[in-house]
């Protein structure tokens, strides 16, 4: 055994490669590799950290910690696999009655989930009081349908962040009925505003239950491999982490984590706070923000396998253009970028390698921003790729000003493979960053990351008025980061926002409160 | 003609079009309106001059919060309880139902409830566009009584309404909807198919439905100047916006700064809810009753004022309201004194 313990790993699964890093207790690097992203996930995961884990900088008995952003409920729900059986509560009657449960869901992914959908009496008016009371014996009814035939249970109140008491009451009426251990899923614990959204994110985790079991067995079964028990963290969509029990109990929201990731292993390879990141890959560019050290979120709704949910992401402005992006020639003469990229296969088919398509990384070499590759492409193609490098710029410039909101010039940090690409000067950026191990910086992400809660809840303001329904706030999220796996000792409140609510001359705000801390057991 | 499932997202998007910016988002209504004719049949689109003269129509729609709107989906009694109220009261069947405007979301519920009631929508609306109060309709201009309304909630309460005139409909429709739990259906300005003939804006269905197949063919924006007769005011990218709360109604402006061969010039667009007035320089270049209509310049799909943001890519576009607004009573109404503007309306053809 070794004297210290003091090694935390970090992986990133994206969709080409599987990432991992090695850090110390000082956060210094000392092991990294990129390993193909396998089409089952776990090998990946496997061969990443069998690699870094080998490297003789490492001292394997020393990890204590493993983080893990991973996209495998992504792509439970996009490719229909490994789903739970649900049954879809809705307590809502007769206040939605005009749109059913699962509605708009694909009708594949219906059938693979749901085991049964009820409104059933109830929910809450958006200043907290009773629309009609919770109708248990129609809920009784509808769970003895399905006992025996569920996973889970997805129940969704009328404005249950408002208040979630009939959410709560109902799970007791689950658990009488259906069984101590059938999961359930709540929709206060998962999603904010907007009914249909937040009820799909709920069916979403339930059915997704299954998936981040499998996960973290898979995670555990390579490490005992090495003899390794370290305690085992998840990175979610805000870029903060759960420990393995908060998890297990919320996978829906590991999707999104990897722009999340990346935005936060930025901040911290470049030690700014306020500033944009460009994650530029093979076939496209994500450009985020970074406020107060954690990536923006966005308000609009997002879909995942055709499915509407109100999951809180990283704000984002996507651009299809990226390190393997093919430069071609459309009608009428203009230079067309992408979509097609030559992926993973740049170091064959890219004109600097000899190969026989003129990419943009081809471009970055002609312009001098990049020194890579043996080949100097012919005059003709210079042309076209210094064409094609200009439009990129002009996308580059565009997505960053969309990205960018209001006020001064800021720092631009450049991460991801395709990094070369980004110009030396934007309009509206003061610097642009190019951190060290840029090309690793969303799994560094994911092991620098501290563990976050966070409320969204609609207060109405009774007579404490705004001020103790912000206490209120604050103490929810503090509380929930700390069940999460945070350092009670050291959670901050890092994020609140008041929004007061429109055509409603009752005092009603909505208030958003974020609280973050590092790990507790570090 | 009939409105089908498959007719809706076309019909949002003119909807979205025509609502100036406000109406409320067009999804929940979308799916509201799909689930009723999925299982009640497609619903027939009327002319008022196909409806008997004596036949009354009844204007309908939501009114209260839209963020109330995205958890209280709701019920599907409402039309019925609307209905059954009002022949109660007026002892007089409701031969066609309508939309009391068209813009935003509540140019869609009404042909879910028509669908459930297995009556016809009437080919019209009280707006053309979309307005702030339930009392800022076309019937208002042509002197048909406001009363008898009646409200309803989900629960079926129900309230009959006789208003001394549009303000004081407005003014106790407004509590009570928040009293109900900050949004419920209502009806108003019934009227028989003969008044409705000259007290509505004509054939706004079809036009959202035009509006919005047109837009899915062919650029948006020339699909608008068209088939409205629209102006292009500029292109460019939202460089800031502020919002504030006045009298339980969101006021507020965007600024846009011109790109390509707009570059250099910056357009003001002053918005309560809806987009009121757009103003470049010293010189006004739209304004309210003619309809302001923001759209994404990537998309083409209309941007609703609640979601202007900086930086956006935008198209400013406005096109002439229905005639019935430029009456010196449609102005009163809801010309730019109505808003608080200190000058008087000039119609956009006639605007630099």
């Amino acid at each position: 055994m070794s004297a210290r313990q003091d090694l935390r790993i970090g992986i990133d699964v994206g969709g080409t490669n599987t990432d991992a890093v090695v850090l110390d207790r000082s956060d210094r690097l000392l092991a990294k590799t990129k390993r193909p992203t396998t089409a089952d996930v776990t090998r990946g995961i496997t061969a990443a950290l069998d690699a870094v884990l080998a490297d003789p900088g490492v001292d394997q008995a020393r990890v204590t910690h493993v983080m893990l952003g991973t996209t495998h409920a992504t792509n439970a729900v996009i490719e229909r696999r490994n789903l739970r059986r649900v049954a879809v509560v809705r307590i809502g009657a007769p206040s939605t009655t005009a749109v059913r449960p699962l509605f708009s869901w694909p009708d594949d992914v219906r059938a693979a989930v749901s085991a049964g959908e009820r409104i059933v009496g109830g929910g809450i008016e958006y200043d907290g009081r009773e629309i009609v009371a919770l109708d248990r014996t129609e809920l009784s009814r509808f769970l003895e349908t399905v006992a025996g035939e569920v996973d889970g249970v997805a129940i969704s109140s009328v404005f249950a962040p408002v208040s979630a008491r009939h959410e709560l009451e109902a799970q007791e009426v689950v658990r009488r009925v259906v069984g101590e251990d059938v999961h359930v899923s709540l929709s206060h614990e998962i999603g904010s505003l907007g009914l249909i959204a937040r009820e799909n994110a709920t069916a979403l985790n339930a059915a997704l239950i299954g998936v981040s079991a499998d996960v973290t067995a898979a995670l555990d079964a390579a490490l005992e491999a090495h003899g390794l028990h370290p305690a085992i963290f998840l990175a979610q969509n805000d870029g903060t982490l759960m420990a393995r029990d908060y998890a297990l109990r919320y996978p829906v929201l590991t999707i999104g984590s990897g722009p999340a990731n990346s935005i936060r292993g930025a901040a911290f390879l470049s030690g700014a706070e306020d500033a944009l990141v460009a994650d530029v890959g093979g076939t496209s560019t994500d450009v985020g923000v970074l406020v107060n050290g954690f990536p923006r979120e966005s308000s609009a709704a997002v879909e995942i396998g055709g499915i509407r949910t109100n999951l809180r992401m990283p704000d984002l402005v996507a651009i299809g253009v990226g390190g393997g992006s093919v430069v071609s020639i459309c009608r009428g003469d203009s230079v067309k970028l992408g979509p097609a990229s030559v992926g993973y296969s740049l170091t064959e088919r890219g004109l600097v390698f000899g190969g026989d398509t003129p990419t943009l990384t081809d471009a970055a070499v002609v312009a001098g921003r990049a020194r890579i590759g043996t080949v100097m492409p012919s005059d003709e193609a210079r042309e076209l790729l210094v064409r094609g490098l200009a439009t990129a710029d002009a996308m580059f410039a565009e997505a960053i000003d969309m990205a960018k909101g209001r006020g001064g010039d800021r720092p631009l940090i450049v991460v991801g493979g395709g990094g070369v690409l980004a110009p030396d000067r934007l309009p509206g950026v003061s610097e642009v960053i190019r951190p060290r191990h840029h090309d690793v910086a969303n799994a560094i992400g994911a092991a620098i990351a501290s563990v976050s809660g966070q409320v969204d809840l609609v207060f109405h303001l009774g007579e404490g008025g705004r001020a103790a329904a912000l206490e209120d706030a604050r103490n929810q999220a503090y509380e929930q980061a700390v069940r999460a796996g945070a350092d009670a000792a050291a959670v901050e409140i890092v994020e609140v926002e008041e929004l007061p609510l429109a055509y409603l001359n009752a005092p009603a705000v909505r208030i958003r409160v974020k609280a973050a801390g590092p790990l507790s057991s570090r | 003609m009939l409105i089908e499932a498959v007719d809706l997202p076309a019909l949002a998007r003119g909807c979205s079009v025509l609502g100036a910016g406000g109406g409320g988002d067009t999804q929940t209504g979308v799916l509201a309106v799909q689930q009723a004719i999925a299982q009640h049949g497609p619903v027939r689109l009327v002319d008022l001059d196909d409806l008997p003269d004596d036949g009354l129509v009844m204007p309908c729609g939501i009114v209260g919060s839209p963020m109330v709107g995205i958890e209280k989906l709701g019920a599907v009694t409402e039309g019925e309880q609307l209905l059954t109220g009002l022949e109660t009261i007026t002892g007089s069947t409701v031969v066609a139902l309508m939309p009391v405007e068209i813009g935003g979301s509540n140019g869609l519920k009404p042909i879910g409830w028509a669908a459930r009631a297995g009556l016809p929508i009437a080919d019209a609306d009280g707006m053309g566009r979309a307005f702030p109060k339930v009392s800022q309709v076309t019937m208002e201009i042509a002197g048909v009584s406001p009363s008898p309304a009646v409200l309803t909630d989900e629960r079926c309460n129900r309230v009959a309404i006789w208003a001394q005139d549009g303000e004081w409909l407005e003014r106790m429709a407004r509590a009570l909807s928040i009293e109900l739990g900050g949004r419920a259906a209502f009806t108003e300005y019934t009227m028989t198919a003969a008044q409705a003939r000259r007290a509505t804006a004509r054939g706004s269905i079809t036009l959202a439905l035009r509006i919005g197949r047109a837009m899915a063919a062919d650029d948006p924006i020339r699909a608008l100047e068209r088939e409205l007769k629209a102006r292009r005011l500029l292109e460019g990218r939202i460089v800031d916006v502020e919002r504030r709360m006045a009298g339980g109604f969101v006021r507020g402006a965007a600024l846009i700064e011109g790109l390509h061969t707009d570059s250099g010039r910056v357009l003001r667009l002053e918005i309560q809810n809806e987009n009121l007035v757009a103003i470049e320089g010293s010189e006004v270049r739209a304004m309210v009753p003619d309809v302001i209509t923001v759209l994404d310049s990537h998309s083409g799909e209309a941007i609703h004022t609640e979601r202007l943001r900086y930086g956006q890519r935008v198209t400013v576009t406005a096109f002439p309201c229905d005639p019935i607004w430029r009456t010196t009573r449609g102005l009163a109404l809801a010309g730019p004194r109505a808003f608080g503007y200190e000058f008087d309306y000039v119609p956009l053809e006639q605007l630099a």
